[in-house]
Parts: C-alpha cells; structure tokens; sequence
C-alpha cells in the first residue's frame, strides 16, 4: 500500500529538484525552437518580399520621349473632313517613324533605322492615332507628341543594361573623319584603361587554352597507355594547337602599346564629341578607329570638349545597341525623355510588347471569376453545412458523405480543372476561357473548405442556444435559421474569404479550361473570354522579353495586396463579431 | 396551499426511457397537478431530468433516445403522430439549468417566443406582453430602461429570470425548470423561488432541483428519483417529515447522493 504522506515526502527531495530543471529545461528549449521557426519564416517572408519588390519596382515607371512630329494634312485627311474614320485609317507608324528620322537625319541603313524604330513602342502609333482623332484640329499641325518609349529603351533608362561609364579624358582629341568612319588620337593614353581590361581577357583567354592543352594531353596519355596510338597523335597535335595559341595570346598580352580589335563580345567603347559619337572597333592605349555615329569631320577637340565612355556589358549581350544606346543619351541630353508613374500598368489589359502590357484584364477577370465562385459556392456550401450539421441524423451514409467532403478538401486543384473541362465543358457546354467556367470549377474547389469551416462554426455554437430556441418552440429550420447560422456567420464568413482566397490565387485547374489564352480586350461579363490574375502571372514569367520580369513581380505584388486585403478582412469579422459565451 | 387543485394537467404511466441500451427511466407513473409546483428530487444521474424533458419531447433531439409508455396532457397523448413537438413547446415552457438567453437584447429575447408563434398582431401588443412577461419574471424593474442592452449583459440571476420572462412569453400552460437556481448565489435563488411560488398562480410548475430546502420550500408536491425508478411521490410535507422507502428516508437525512 502506498503511504501518502511517504510520497508527499518526495516533492522536497533532490530528485524531485532534478526533475524540475528537466522540466524546465524542456520548457526552454521548446520556447527556443519556437524562435528559431519563427525567426526563419519571418526571414523567408522577408527574403520572399524583397526578391518580388526590388524586382517589381521596374514595372511602376515608364519612360516618354517628346519628338516633334508632323501630322500632314495631305497624308492624314487630304479632303479635311474632319471625320475620325477616315483620320484614323492614315499610317500613324509611318508618321511616327518620320519623327525619328526627322530627329536624326544621319540614320541611314536599313539596319541601323530599324534599331532607330526600336527604342519608341509600337503602341505609340496607335495613341498617335488616337489624339488625331479625338482632336481632328490637330491634323496639318507640328506638335510635340509624347511617344512611349519601347521596353528595350524604358529598361535602358533604368540601368537594366549596365551602366554607361564615362572615363578620365585628358589629353587633345585628333580627329580623322572619312565620313563613315573616324581615327581619333589622343594626346594622352586616355584608352588605356580599355587595353588593360582587354589584355587581361587576354591573359585569361591563354589560362583556358593551356587547360585544355592539359586535358588533351591526359587523353593522350591514355591512349598511349592502350596503345592506340593514331587518337594519341591527334590529341598530340590539338595540344601543341592550343599551347602555340596560348603562347601568341601571352605575347599580345605582354606587348606594350599595339591595337586591339573591339568586336560584339568586347567592352563598348564611345567617343563622344557633343551630339556626335565614334563607335571604336579598333583600339590602342592612346586612340583608335571606328564608326562614326551623327556627321563628323576632321578636327581637333580640346580636353573637356569630348568624353569616352565605355559599356561593360558587351553588345551581344544585351538588347539594346550601341546606336540606341547613343540615340537615347542624345534625347536625354535634349532633355526629351521623362520618366513618370505607369499608370498604363494598372489600367491596361495584356499585351504582347511589355511597356503596353497590363493587369487591368486579368483583375476584372479574377473578379467575374470570383463573382461565380463566391455566388455558387458561399449558398451551396452553407446550406450544404445546415444540413449536414443541424438535420441529417448520424448514420452510414451520412458519415460517408462527411468523409468524402473531407477528402475532397485535399484533392489537387488540377482534378477540379479537369473535372471541369469534361463536365462543364464537355457535357454542358460552357463557354470556354470564360468565368462561367473558371468560377464554377473554382466553386467546386472551395465548396469542402466552406462546407468544413461552416459546419466548424455552428458546431461551436453553444448546445444551451439550441436548447433555448427549441424550448420555446422554435422548428428546427427557425433554431438553425435564426440562431445557429446568425451566431456562426463570423467562421462561416472566415471559412469562405480564406477559401475564396485560395481559388483567388489558384492557376492550375483554370489552365485545365483554357483561361491561359492570350487575352487582350477587358472582360465584360461572366462569358467573355478572360483571363484571371495567377494566370496572367504565370504567363508573363514565361515571356522572353525581360521587362515581363518586373512586371511579373509587379503583378505578384497586386496579387498580394489582394489577398493581405482579404485575409485582413476575414481577421477583421473574426475579431468584430467574435462572441464569448 | 389553498388555491392547489387536484386537475391532473400530465398524467403520465409507465413511462420507460432508453438511451440506445442504456435503460434511463425505469417504469414511472407521475401525475402533474394544476396551478401546483411539482419538485423532482434525487442524487445524480437518477434521471429526473430526463424524465422532465420527456414532458415537452426535447428529447426528441437525441437520436439514440426511446421513450415508451403514456404520457397525456389534458388527456391528450403527447407523443401521438398528430402531436407537432413545436406546438407542444409553445405550451409546456422550459427553463434551463445555466441561464442562456439569445445573444440579441432583452426585449428580443423576450419577443422572439410570441414572433414565432405568431401570438401578437402588431407591434404595440408585442411591447405589451414582453413587459407583461418581463414583470411576471420579477425583472421589469432592472431591465426598463435597457431593453436593447444585450440579454448577455445581465447578472447570471437577471439572466436567469430573462430566460423565465423568455419561457412565460408563449403563454405557456406548464412551465418545466432543469435546476434553475444552481448557477445562482443565494440571494438570486431566493428570487427565483419567491418568482415560481408568484407562477403557479397561473401554470403548473415542475421544478427539478438538487437542493432538497428549495424542493421543501417551493414545492407542493415532490417526486423522489433513485437509479431511473420513481421511490416516491406525494405532498411534499409528507416526503420530507414521512417517507415511506427507506431510500427516501436515507436521502432527505442525507445519509447519501
């Protein structure tokens, strides 16, 4: 038999003291792992946020650049009508590009006007087009029209393509202009910095040679090795090729002074003399030959009088071209480029040309869609919960029905995206890229969690409440009607917004039934074809222009403040109609 | 005592109550007087109180609940096919152990009963009953100037008379109370027993209770309930001065429950 007061005994002794600190130590560590956890979610939410926001701020500005252009009468409205449909059938591209040439007459090949078009959208033209007819009394007028600039131009602007450096220049420029091309000398070794920057290429260049020289002499060795001695003899030779080639890039690399070539794969050098650059393809340490960019002749320039810059990136490297990248800070230094908040982003619909593309169709999709949703799901979903909590009696079927609800709630969206595209397409003939169908199948998806949140809530509702109501003689529809769905309509409200939540920011099963089609126009009902916000996340991540990076974060980021807004909202009803009982 | 009558307002025979295969209520035969409290008392789980939610068919909510035998009242069979549970409550009111009104205010709670029943016309015959309820529950006073200050707001006793206010509203006939005064202080329960002895004036009464004074007090007529068998049932002063079981005897002496 156990003595009481024996063990009341053992709360005083050393093992009891012991045990304590176990306890408590315990405690401690659990407090610490608790930290931990939340110290590195708190760092992958913040790793998260600032990976989307510093790659999303791109997106928010976008560049204009104010040419004069001439809206020519004869062109335009030759019998001056004044009539916007005939204004409108003009060639406001061709206008547009006359403003460029116009701005720089000294553009001439083929290639290099193309490059010229390049750096202004081609969604200029049609705002171009729009104001002339809008505001017929324009035609026949020169006016200063702000063109939008192109994505490759906008993210020039911005430093996406490098920085363009200007280095110390100091000596007297000579020049030798041919026209086309020019020979410029220094009277300091002002591109010094150019050769050693190239000479290390070279030296680099000859490191790789000599691994490969390495590599091919292990191969001969193992062909000696099996006696295969016809591959040993080709390996010897690609060695001695690659070690001879090593040798002569060493040697240039030595060589004081001597000219280097500058192709698409080196460091862009720019001689700049007022509005007019050289382009150098050939380089030494004190001058060098190259393109000439504007009209140039011969001359001599002071110090100050002309800068050299130099682009790390090299040509091949980055979209934009040194032409445009020339062009551009010639209209930066006219003081014709702007840059102001895109407004365009939040009011447009997509686009294929990122500087027009916008959200504005994918959040009035992602509305109609969760309009469907939330009108065929929150009814369904709640009376589905009344009835399952409040009338249906406890047996097999009814324990079936409540497991599979369960289940459901886990299956993978992309099933109800093909449920929906065999049955709702299929068999009944929705209309496809719709929110018809993106909302119903999305209402199937979120009907489980806003069955089990419902039936959550009215199960908390207190027992006593029912009691009462029935006490008094209340039916069971007036018991659930008037006083369990009243009181649960906080979680049940909670239930729905984090469910509808979910199919706000869900992508698969809306693939499944075409809403990942290429979509322009606005929606302007549930049938339209449309296209919803994940989706159009989704899609501009794979488009290989790179200003659709930013606006893909961009896009992320409104996605976000969606959600937070309704996530908030759902905390929001938790805490205002919370009731204690 | 003088206005006790000998009407028989619930007879009921034989009653038999099961729970899936747990045999609650053993063969009871209890008959409900009018205009007279009628106590239940008995140690836990003797079931007193599921015997009294046999009166107005809450039970029903329970799946797994059975009851066989005859239950009338007013010589009618509470349990006939023709019977609707929902008209009976509105006859047989019940008050409950823990007070609990509806968390709306105090004039809905009190409204909600006559709303539903659809016992008044229009709004002015409404405001008159919840404060003719709202005075015959004794809590007029307290409650006048608040009646859309939410029920919940009360102390547990006002609560408590809210939920009697709440019951009486219906115009009932019987009014059944599960223990109403064990969630209350002593001056709270004093109210409420002043208030049932105030109701029985104008219904019959059946009071489940733990406390064999509050049976004493209030009563009429007491039942006494041991492991789902009726012991005993008469005058009130006769169980508590002259049992006949022992088990009675040794239950008001308080040898146990």
């Amino acid at each position: 038999m156990v003595s009481m007061t024996e063990l009341s005994k053992i709360h005083n002794s050393p093992e009891s003291a012991a045990r304590l600190k176990k306890r408590r130590a315990a405690e401690w560590r659990l407090k610490a792992y608790g930290i931990l956890a939340i110290v590195l979610a708190g760092a992958a939410l913040i790793t998260l946020m600032w990976s989307v926001v510093s790659k999303a701020s791109g997106a928010f500005t976008e560049s204009y650049i104010s040419l004069p252009v001439y809206l020519e009468a004869d062109e335009i409205d030759p019998d001056n009508t004044g009539d916007p449909t005939i204004i409108g059938r003009a060639n406001y591209g061709g206008l547009s590009k006359d403003a460029l040439k116009a701005a720089f007459p000294f553009v001439k090949s083929r290639g290099d006007k193309r490059e010229m078009y390049d750096i202004i959208s081609g969604g200029a033209a049609f705002e171009l087009r729009e104001l002339a007819m809008t505001t017929p009394s324009v035609v026949g007028q020169t006016l200063d029209f702000r063109f939008l600039a192109s994505d490759i131009a906008d993210l020039y602007l911005k430093g996406s393509y490098g920085e363009l450096i200007e280095q110390n220049a100091g000596g007297n420029l000579t020049v030798e202009s041919s026209g086309k091309t020019a020979v410029v000398n220094s009277s300091a070794a002002d591109f010094a910095f150019v050769m050693a920057r190239l000479k290390e290429d070279l030296r680099g260049k000859a490191a790789f040679n000599r691994d490969q020289a390495a590599l091919q002499e292990n191969g001969r060795a193992v062909f000696v090795e099996r006696g295969d001695l016809v591959e040993a003899a080709k390996r010897e030779a690609e060695r001695d090729r690659l070690i001879a080639l090593a040798i002569e890039l060493e040697a240039r690399a030595a060589q004081d002074g001597g000219t280097e070539v500058l192709d698409k794969s080196s460091p862009s050098v720019l001689v700049r003399m007022g509005e007019t650059w050289v382009k150098l393809t050939a380089v030494s340490a004190t001058g060098g030959e190259g393109d000439v960019i504007g009209t140039l002749r011969n001359v001599k320039l002071a110090t100050g009088d002309w800068q050299v810059y130099s682009q790390d990136l090299p040509e091949a490297s980055r979209k934009v071209s040194d032409l445009q990248i020339v062009l551009i800070e010639n209209l930066r230094s006219a003081g014709v480029v702007e840059t102001v908040f895109n407004t365009r982003f939040f009011t447009a619909g997509d686009s294929r040309e990122p500087e027009l593309a916008g959200i504005w169709g994918a959040a009035v999709g992602s509305f109609w869609t969760m309009l469907v949703t939330i009108l065929l799901a929150f009814p369904i979903g709640v009376m589905a919960a009344v009835y399952l909590e409040e009338f249906a009696k406890k047996n097999l079927m009814n324990t079936f029905i409540e497991v599979n609800i369960n289940n459901l709630a886990a299956v993978p969206s992309i099933v109800y995206g093909l449920l929906g595209l065999a049955v709702f397409l299929g068999f009944f003939g929705v209309p496809r890229s719709a929110p018809l169908a993106g909302g119903i199948v999305l209402a199937v998806m979120t009907l489980p969690t806003i069955i089990i949140a419902s039936r959550a809530a009215m199960a908390a509702v207190p027992p006593s409440i029912r009691d009462a109501a029935l006490g008094i003689g209340a039916s069971k529809l007036q018991t659930a009607f008037h006083h369990v769905l009243p009181l649960s309509m906080p979680g049940i409200l909670t239930g729905t917004i984090i469910g509808m939540a979910r199919a706000l920011g869900e992508t698969a099963p809306l693939i499944m039934i075409g809403m990942v089609a290429f979509i322009v126009d606005v929606p302007t009902g549930i049938t339209d074809s449309a296209t919803v916000l994940p989706v159009q996340i989704y899609r501009w991540s794979d488009f290989p222009e790179r200003a659709f990076e930013a606006r893909t974060s961009a896009a992320i980021l409104v996605l976000l403040v969606f959600l937070v807004l309704m996530n908030g909202l759902a905390v929001f009803l938790r805490k205002r109609f919370e009731r204690r009982w | 005592m003088s206005d006790m009558t000998d009407t028989v307002k619930i007879s009921t025979k034989n009653v038999d109550v099961f729970y899936g295969d747990n045999h609650a209520i053993n063969d009871v035969s209890v008959d409900i007087l009018h205009n007279t409290v009628t106590a239940f008392i008995g140690p836990s789980g003797c079931g007193k109180s599921t015997f009294l939610r046999c009166l107005n068919r809450m039970n029903d909510t329970i799946d797994s609940c059975k009851i066989t035998g005859d239950l009338l009242m007013d010589g009618e069979d509470i349990y006939a096919k023709s019977v609707d549970p929902v008209q009976l409550r509105a006859k047989v009111g019940m008050v409950f152990q823990k007070p609990n009104p509806f968390p709306k205010s105090i004039f809905d709670n009190v409204a909600y009963g006559p709303r539903i029943h659809g016992l008044v016309g229009n709004k002015t015959d409404l405001e008159e009953v919840v404060e003719k309820s709202l005075r015959r529950a004794a809590i007029w006073k307290e409650v006048k100037d608040r009646l859309h200050a939410p029920g919940t707001s009360l102390s547990g006793g006002q609560q408590q008379r809210l939920c009697i206010a709440r019951a009486i509203a219906t115009a009932p006939e019987v009014l059944l109370m599960d223990e109403p005064a064990s969630a209350l202080d002593p001056i709270a329960t004093a109210q409420i027993e002043e208030l049932i002895d105030e109701l029985r004036h104008n219904y019959s009464v059946v009071i489940v209770t733990h406390s064999m004074q509050q049976a004493a007090r209030v009563s009429q007529k007491t039942a006494f309930f041991h492991l789902g068998d009726m012991v005993e049932y008469g005058d009130t002063s006769t169980i508590f001065t002259n049992p006949v079981d022992q088990r009675t005897q040794d239950y008001i002496t308080g040898r146990f429950g």
